[in-house]
């Protein structure tokens, strides 16, 4: 089969779904319908690409030419492919889930969520399969125009006050973006990404190299929620709890965390990043925001805040991994990129659940749920755990690959701050299991029984996959061998 | 062949219509409209035909009015920058005149036919502005434009008038300097030829009349393009004036100004002899860049909508006269590729403006609410593609041109600048932002309106919309296929680059 055109294929398609979901918005089933067949089939033009992904092939697509000597360019590496199997997988749940949660919800708008989450995915799959720089700063630009709708879904004061702060920071974030890459421009001629970098001829000297490096960190760094630049995603958390799951948790911030790969091993390349230091600003941000997020994260009442720390920590882990420069940590960051989706989606799919069924949002009214939502419960306490990093939960293979890669490179402190934050996760995901289980319940709880099958079936989904990938990182998907022939890519391009 | 006498027909097509209307006019008042619909339709072709044929055969054509050659005759110099220009104008001339038929009903009745034989002038002067390449003659044509933008602005509100007289002493003042500076260098030159002034130049380039000139030509089209500080004229003037003539002066008025900006510097004098004596484009940098700033953050401060537009014009010439300052090619690219997508963006908004005036009688921001999403889904879909395209995000036209720009800047190594136009993207996202909110989310302070009233769809009608919806979908189209044109632009190059 022929699959250049596939890249674009998979792009368009939640794109093309959008007139058909405003056109149907008098019709809820037949307007749904169309996002689950857009996202079935997104994910079946993805999995085409999966076999060719394994072999370490590359498609790349020329679209046209968007600026002289600057094609727009779709190309399908196996780590586009990892990182759009991921989003397009996932969104066939969050779409299911969706229809449970905004009907249980009784939303307003719903045409235009299921709208501006289409174009949300389209960016997404977009920003996963870019061939250069410009590529990819037009669909990170797409994303963070799409998502502001969600954000702002509720127009409630909260929400469009949430929506100015996410603009501010990521449209900011995107001007830093075309700064970097403008400059990158000009001092190296091409703005391609390249396994190893393209730095490799250029006389940098070192503060341009910082320079350069820090505007693309404030560029990427603002969606991967990297300290300080993370406070728009505690408050964004004002947009409902599917935009939470897919977008806070898998799409908007592993773009981040997506982009942050792509500038350390496809712009600068480990050896640059090395010789300038560039990777000890990386590390030190991203261990300062793992131990900050996750202390903070107790502080939390709110469930969805919790888990939003608990995000952004997390988010770190895999920056972290990045910055080693191991390959070991390499393959743990980009496992951690899928392990934390799934992980991270059942606990924001779990956290809708409870506050449609019970209208609970606070952790201190969760006593005594479990008996009412087990399966809720349970899938909350996989989720939890595989989070804390403990076996078979798949939070735990990555984690081990990530310590072994700090150890690798002969590094302690990394592997010490894994393991705090570990404690850490414990800390504050225990005490709300415990409530959920072993505190009585108060008398409201009363007549009400697990949330909708539509909400309880993705999120038991989600967390049966989360162990399945714990038990076997390269069931279904071959994610191990994804993330290592990425790794090797990135470390003997010379 | 009709191709080589293209750049003679357009401006003698708008001397004919200028003549045409008021005199069918009289007879058919009806008919003026189409008229100047004719008019601009005709000229516009005629750009789009010689536009084409000069891609095709990549020659300059000079013509020389009545067989005499230059330096004692007049020429045209029908070149790409200059065919690229007048296209752009007429095109949207002809555009924000089919959208001005509703709007010559509601805000001047009676002064319809008045209205568009100026308008016919108005557009004589600013084509010949481009297309001459006479020193003199350029300045002939600058009042005759200037003098028919006065009466154009005065036909407007109640406070018009005296926003057009403001604009008349400052403006008069300004092309009085551009002609002492035109003056002073054909007391050293002996020439008013641009080609041949050109050629000239470098002998006598450190007499201190050329330096003089320079100053007094800079200052005096600086006016015109409301550079800063010299726009104090402009805010006023496209608030008060009727919404047809500010999006018609809005777009076109002030690009063609920076044109004559692009000629003196880049051409006339050339990147080699421009900061010889002065680090003229350095001043010029500073000022743009300050005037970026100013227009983004006195727009948000605005209420008015017109009036927010006519501050982010300032703004946004700001960029244009900042890509010519820049001297590279980059930076030239940026700033011709902005004068299309300006004028596309301005042009659009400024009709959006006329058209919520038309519908509601007013254009305040403050009033604006969540009805309008349902009363003219397709007006606001349009302002927000152009709004977006302000605030430059990709795939639309306004991203590019700040891409070309910024590469511009970073060539020179000139970081001040580049923070510059990146800050202004931010500041354009406040005040665009502010008005989207308005328009498309519930006031959170106020019970929601929206199950207790039903709100009918009350859009435009087709002569508002179709300009609206070619412009909207124009940004979509440059923007993506933004490398055709500036591989176009590539052929602009003044020497030296």
């Amino acid at each position: 089969m022929e699959l250049t055109y596939v890249p674009l294929y998979a792009v368009l398609v939640s794109l093309a779904a959008v007139p058909f979901i405003l056109l149907s918005s008098k019709k809820p089933n037949l307007r749904e319908f169309w996002t689950i067949l857009a996202g079935v089939i997104k994910f079946l033009l993805v999995l085409t690409l999966l076999p060719s992904a394994l072999q370490g092939n590359v498609i790349e697509l020329e679209l046209l030419e968007i600026a002289p000597n600057i094609p727009l360019v779709l190309k399908a590496d196996t780590f586009g492919v990892f990182f759009a199997l991921i989003a397009s997988g996932l969104w066939i749940f969050t779409s299911f889930y969706s229809i449970g949660y905004m009907r249980g919800h009784k939303e307003k708008k719903q045409t235009r969520y299921f709208a501006s989450f289409a174009v949300c995915l389209s960016s997404t799959i977009g920003i996963a399969f870019s061939g250069n720089l410009l590529t990819f700063i037009i669909f990170y630009e797409m994303l963070t125009l799409a998502t502001y709708p969600l954000v702002i879904h509720s127009e409630s004061k909260k929400a469009i006050a949430a929506g100015r702060k996410y603009l501010s920071y990521t449209l900011t974030a995107g001007l830093l973006l075309i700064a970097a890459a403008g400059i990158t421009y000009s001092l190296t001629g091409t703005l391609e990404f390249r396994p190893g970098g393209i730095f490799g001829d250029t006389n940098l000297t070192s503060t341009m190299a910082v320079t350069i490096f820090l505007l693309f960190l404030g560029g990427v760094g603002v969606k991967a929620g990297i300290m300080p630049l993370h406070s728009w995603l505690p408050s964004a958390m004002a947009a409902p709890t599917p935009v939470s799951s897919l977008l806070h948790a898998v799409a908007v911030v592993k773009s981040g965390v997506f982009g942050v790969i792509r500038v350390v091993g496809f712009i600068f390349g480990p050896d640059v990043m090395a010789q300038f230091g560039l990777n000890d600003i990386l590390m030190v941000l991203a261990g300062f925001t793992i131990i900050v997020a996750s202390l903070l994260a107790f502080a939390q009442d709110n469930l969805k805040r919790r888990l939003a720390y608990s995000t952004v920590g997390h988010l770190s882990y895999i920056v972290l991994g990045v910055a080693l420069l191991t390959e070991t940590g390499l393959v743990g960051s980009i496992m951690h990129i899928s392990f934390h989706a799934t992980m991270k989606i059942t606990l924001f799919f779990c956290a809708g659940a409870i506050m449609v069924n019970l209208h609970k949002k606070n952790i201190s009214d969760l006593n005594g749920i479990a008996k009412v939502m087990p399966w809720t419960m349970a899938a909350f306490t996989i989720g939890s755990m595989g989070l804390a990093g403990i076996p078979p939960v798949n939070g735990f293979v990555s984690k081990w690959y990530l310590a072994a890669g700090a150890l690798e490179g002969g590094m302690l402190v990394p592997v010490i701050i894994f393991v705090v934050s570990g404690l850490l996760n414990v800390g504050y995901f225990f005490p709300i299991i415990h409530r959920a289980y072993f505190k009585k319940g108060g008398p409201e709880l009363e007549g009400h029984t697990e949330a909708s099958p539509f909400m309880v079936v993705p999120l038991f989904g989600t967390a049966v996959l989360s162990i399945l990938f714990g038990l076997n990182p390269d069931l279904f998907f071959n994610f191990f061998d994804m993330a290592s022939s990425v790794a090797s890519t990135i470390f003997n391009s010379i | 062949m009709i191709g080589s006498e293209i750049p003679a027909l357009i401006p003698v097509t708008y001397v004919l219509f200028a003549i045409l209307i008021p005199l069918i006019g009289l007879w058919k008042r009806e008919i003026v409209w189409h008229l100047s619909l004719l008019g601009t339709g005709i000229t516009s072709f005629l750009s789009a035909w010689g536009f084409l044929h000069l891609i095709n055969t990549g020659e300059t054509i000079r013509y020389y009015f009545g067989g005499w050659t230059p330096p004692i005759g007049i020429e045209f110099v029908y070149d790409g920058l200059a065919a690229f220009i007048v296209l752009v104008i007429n095109t949207i001339a002809f555009l924000v005149l089919i959208h001005s038929k509703e709007i010559s009903k509601l805000e001047f009745p009676g002064k319809k036919m008045p209205y568009y034989t100026i308008t016919m002038l108005m557009m004589l002067g600013f084509n010949g502005m481009v297309l001459t390449g006479d020193l003199f003659n350029l300045y002939v044509f600058l009042e005759i434009s200037s003098l028919s933008s006065y009466a154009l602005i005065a036909i407007g509100e109640k406070r018009a008038p005296y926003a057009s007289f403001r604009y008349l002493i400052i403006g008069t003042v300004g092309g009085s300097l551009y002609l002492l500076g035109v003056g002073f260098l054909y007391t050293v030159t002996g020439t008013l030829n641009i080609i041949d002034m050109h050629a000239m130049l470098p002998q006598v380039i450190g007499h201190s009349s050329v330096v003089a000139a320079l100053i007094l030509m800079v200052i005096g089209v600086g006016v015109k393009a409301a550079l800063f500080p010299l726009h104090g004229w402009l805010p006023d003037s496209y608030t008060f004036a009727s919404s047809s003539s500010s999006a018609l002066i809005a777009p076109i008025g002030t690009k063609v100004a920076a044109y004559i900006l692009f000629r003196v510097l880049l051409f006339l004098f050339g990147v080699d002899l421009i900061d010889d004596q002065l680090p003229v484009t350095t001043i010029i940098g500073i000022f743009a860049g300050i005037g970026i700033l100013y227009g983004s953050i006195m727009a948000i401060a605005q209420s008015e909508m017109k009036k927010m537009l006519a501050y982010s014009s300032v703004s946004q010439i700001g960029y244009i006269i900042m890509g010519i300052s820049l001297a590279n090619p980059f930076g030239f690219i940026g700033a011709v590729l902005h004068v299309l997508n300006h004028a596309l963006m301005k042009a659009l908004l400024f009709l959006v403006s006329g058209s919520l005036r038309s519908k509601e009688g007013h254009s305040l921001i403050t009033k604006f609410n969540n009805s309008y999403r349902k009363k003219y889904p397709w007006t606001m879909a349009a302002f927000t593609t152009a709004a977006i395209s302000m605030v430059g995000l990709p795939p639309l036209a306004g991203f590019f041109s700040k891409w070309y720009l910024a590469l511009g800047t970073i060539e020179n190594s000139n970081w001040i600048l580049l923070a510059v136009i990146l800050i202004s993207s931010l500041l354009n996202a406040v005040y665009f932002f502010r008005i989207l909110e308005k328009v498309y989310l519930n006031d959170p302070e106020e019970e929601s309106t929206e199950d207790t009233e039903i709100i009918e769809n009350n859009e435009v009608g087709f002569t508002m919309m179709f300009p609206m919806a070619v412009m909207a979908l124009g940004l979509l189209v440059v923007g993506i296929f933004n490398a055709y044109i500036v591989n176009i632009i590539f052929t602009m190059f003044p020497a030296g680059f």
